[in-house]
């Protein structure tokens, strides 16, 4: 079995994002880039299902060279083998599932893990994307995997519940946080990492559909009311709510 | 004419509050675009579906089949992409929800549409719809448009607004769906018991590291209660066990907006504030002045959890009294 999964390289969540000059882009100085935190569950989940079954895996990342990174990353913490789909053009999601897609069915994948959602951009529909143009099953927002031959079941969360889905393999899966807990990279998977060649493609080129007009930043809050500074304040607080905000 | 279309989703045959918000927001800018609206559900048996004509949509299509009762991507998703090429739609809306954006996505590839999720703004300017998303857990936002024919768009709920509907009903058409492709199948749904989402909850109570421990979340539970709200939890608590990670709001949590969310003991990390920022109106209680969950709160406490929670029970019991 061929297992693939799709990484992506993203701003750590905990960095401040300037908008660039453009007003299109972020600005990237001073910008810490880390594997989008999904993704290592996926990655976590191809390891696992490789321990359990056999097969190959293969990281894919489509992005600029820096991406070499998160993919680095991945063969550190134990992916065969990684595949850059280098391209420094900004494309829409729908373009870049084309190019992760080509890829896979390139690999021969039949097994293919993302993450929910890519902390940059924040679309969560790469997989899904992905799994309609391959014309594979899938299973979004999955936090159980498990895989018995052909046949999948997943737990997919949902408002209130979980959905318990039963499906078979050719599959994306993407993975929501709970599905298991990523590995750290050992200092040999990381010794072993750096002297793998990452193979570098051309992807195809195909038009974005979406068009970024502007990015801005939120409207700032105004300044809330401290209404006090104990107890005593609470029954003044309850009438704010009930009369100025109308709310309980 | 252009064909606009809006997805109305239902669980155990009853219609989301999220789609009708979807509903109205649609059938205005159908309005403003000089187009045709109609609305599309998936199910087996649906309660009500007649009441979309309350928000501005005058016809509803139904794709109907018993094993349609439960969500299946495979068997809405071919359900729907043969109903809109056949209907020749070219603008679909759909609630960001659990099922609107597992959705949205591929019926974009069989519409061969750009896709624009979790919007929480539409503008109309020269004929073209503006979207704003939230992009870099809410640090940032984008305003995007859609350069292709077809075009879809899922919309963030308890975002926009559904107002009051009128006692118009839609003219209800049911389409019977020949065997769905069931590849992916939905076998069983678990529930969390007996409680109320923070994703669909109204007002959210929640607790973070501050509480000290799982025995006080007795007092937000109380407090929830009192006040018709959900139960949340900073992912520090999470992390601790003290409360499920389905209660978990921000980042790798969810994504919250309700009309009030009350933060105790929440210092109000990055992560934390992506998944709530959007609420209507937030309330804090910390101790610590500089805490940075002030910066967004409409009102505040500075004070201690533990003397001002059993305080906000006793005067929220007076005034439900
Ligand atoms: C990739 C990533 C994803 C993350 N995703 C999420 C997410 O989804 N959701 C999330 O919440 N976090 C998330 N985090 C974690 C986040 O950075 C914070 O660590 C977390 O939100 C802190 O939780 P807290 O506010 O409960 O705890 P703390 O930051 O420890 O804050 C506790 C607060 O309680 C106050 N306090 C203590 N005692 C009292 C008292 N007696 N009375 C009043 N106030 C008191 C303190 O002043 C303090 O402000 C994520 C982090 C990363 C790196
Ligand atoms: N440029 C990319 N390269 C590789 N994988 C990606 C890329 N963009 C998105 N993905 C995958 O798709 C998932 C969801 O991303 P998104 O739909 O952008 O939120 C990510 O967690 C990745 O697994």
């Amino acid at each position: 079995m061929k297992i693939a999964v799709c990484v992506s390289h993203v701003p750590d969540t905990a960095t401040k994002i300037n908008i660039a000059a453009d007003g299109k882009s972020i600005d990237p100085s001073g910008v810490t880039y880390v594997v989008n935190p999904y993704d290592e569950f996926a990655i976590e989940e191809a390891l696992k299902t490789k321990e359990k079954l056999g097969g190959e895996t293969v990281a894919i990342s489509l992005g600029g060279e820096a991406n070499k990174e998160s993919l680095r990353k991945a063969l550190a913490m134990g992916i065969d083998n990684a595949v850059l789909l280098k391209d420094d053009s900004n494309r829409d999601s729908i373009s870049i599932a084309k190019a992760l897609a080509e890829e896979i069915k390139a690999q021969g994948a039949d097994l293919v893990f993302c993450g929910k959602q890519s902390v940059d951009l924040d679309n969560s529909v790469t997989g899904q994307l992905i799994s309609e143009i391959l014309g594979y099953n899938s299973v979004s927002v999955a936090v159980t995997f498990n895989l018995d031959g052909n046949k999948i079941i997943c737990e997919r969360e949902i408002e209130g519940g979980k959905e318990i889905i039963e499906t078979t393999l050719p599959a994306v899966i993407t993975a929501q946080k709970g599905l298991n807990e990523p590995r750290y990279a050992s200092l040999k998977g990381i010794m072993a990492a750096k002297k793998k060649v990452i193979e570098e493609k051309q992807p195809a080129q195909s038009g974005s559909y979406l068009e970024i007009v502007a990015m801005k930043r939120p409207a700032a809050k105004q300044a809330g009311k401290i209404v006090g500074t104990d107890a005593s304040a609470v029954p003044e607080l309850v009438r704010l709510l009930r009369e100025e905000a109308k709310v309980i | 004419m252009t064909k606009i279309l809006v997805f109305i989703e239902q669980r155990n045959g009853q219609i989301k509050k999220a789609s009708l918000e979807a509903a109205k927001t649609a059938a205005d800018i159908a309005k403003s675009l000089n187009a045709e609206i109609s609305a599309v559900a998936v199910g087996n048996e649906i309660n009500s579906l007649d009441s979309v004509g309350g928000y501005g949509v005058s016809k509803v299509y139904h794709l109907k089949n018993a094993e349609l009762g439960n969500y299946s991507s495979s068997a809405y998703t071919q359900a729907l992409s043969n109903f809109v090429n056949a209907n020749g739609t070219e603008i679909f809306f759909f609630p960001a929800t659990s099922m609107g954006k597992d959705l949205a996505p591929r019926i974009s590839v069989k519409m061969d549409a750009g896709l624009a999720v979790d919007c929480v703004a539409l503008n109309v300017e020269g004929g073209q719809i503006i979207a704003t998303r939230p992009i870099y857990a809410g640090k940032a936002l984008m305003d995007v448009k859609i350069n292709s024919t077809k075009k879809v768009f899922a919309l963030l709920p308890n975002v926009f607004n559904a107002g009051a509907p009128s006692d118009q009903k839609a003219e209800v058409i049911i389409e019977n769906v020949e065997s769905p492709n069931l590849n992916v199948k939905t076998v069983e749904i678990k529930k969390a018991e007996g409680k109320l989402d923070v994703a669909e909850a109204d007002i959210i109570v929640s607790g973070g590291r501050g509480m000290k421990g799982p025995e006080h979340f007795g007092m937000i539970e109380e407090l929830a209660n009192l006040l018709g709200a959900a139960t949340g939890a900073s992912r520090a608590v999470v992390d601790a066990g003290w409360r499920p990670h389905s209660e978990q709001v921000g980042q790798t949590g969810k994504t919250v907006s309700p009309t009030l969310y009350i933060a105790l003991g929440i210092s109000g990390a990055i992560q934390h504030l992506a998944g709530m920022r959007s609420s209507k109106f937030i309330v804090a209680v910390n101790k610590d002045k500089d805490a940075p969950i002030f910066q967004i709160a409409d009102y505040g406490i500075i004070g201690d959890i533990f003397d001002v929670v059993p305080k906000m029970i006793e005067e929220v019991k007076k005034i439900k009294a």
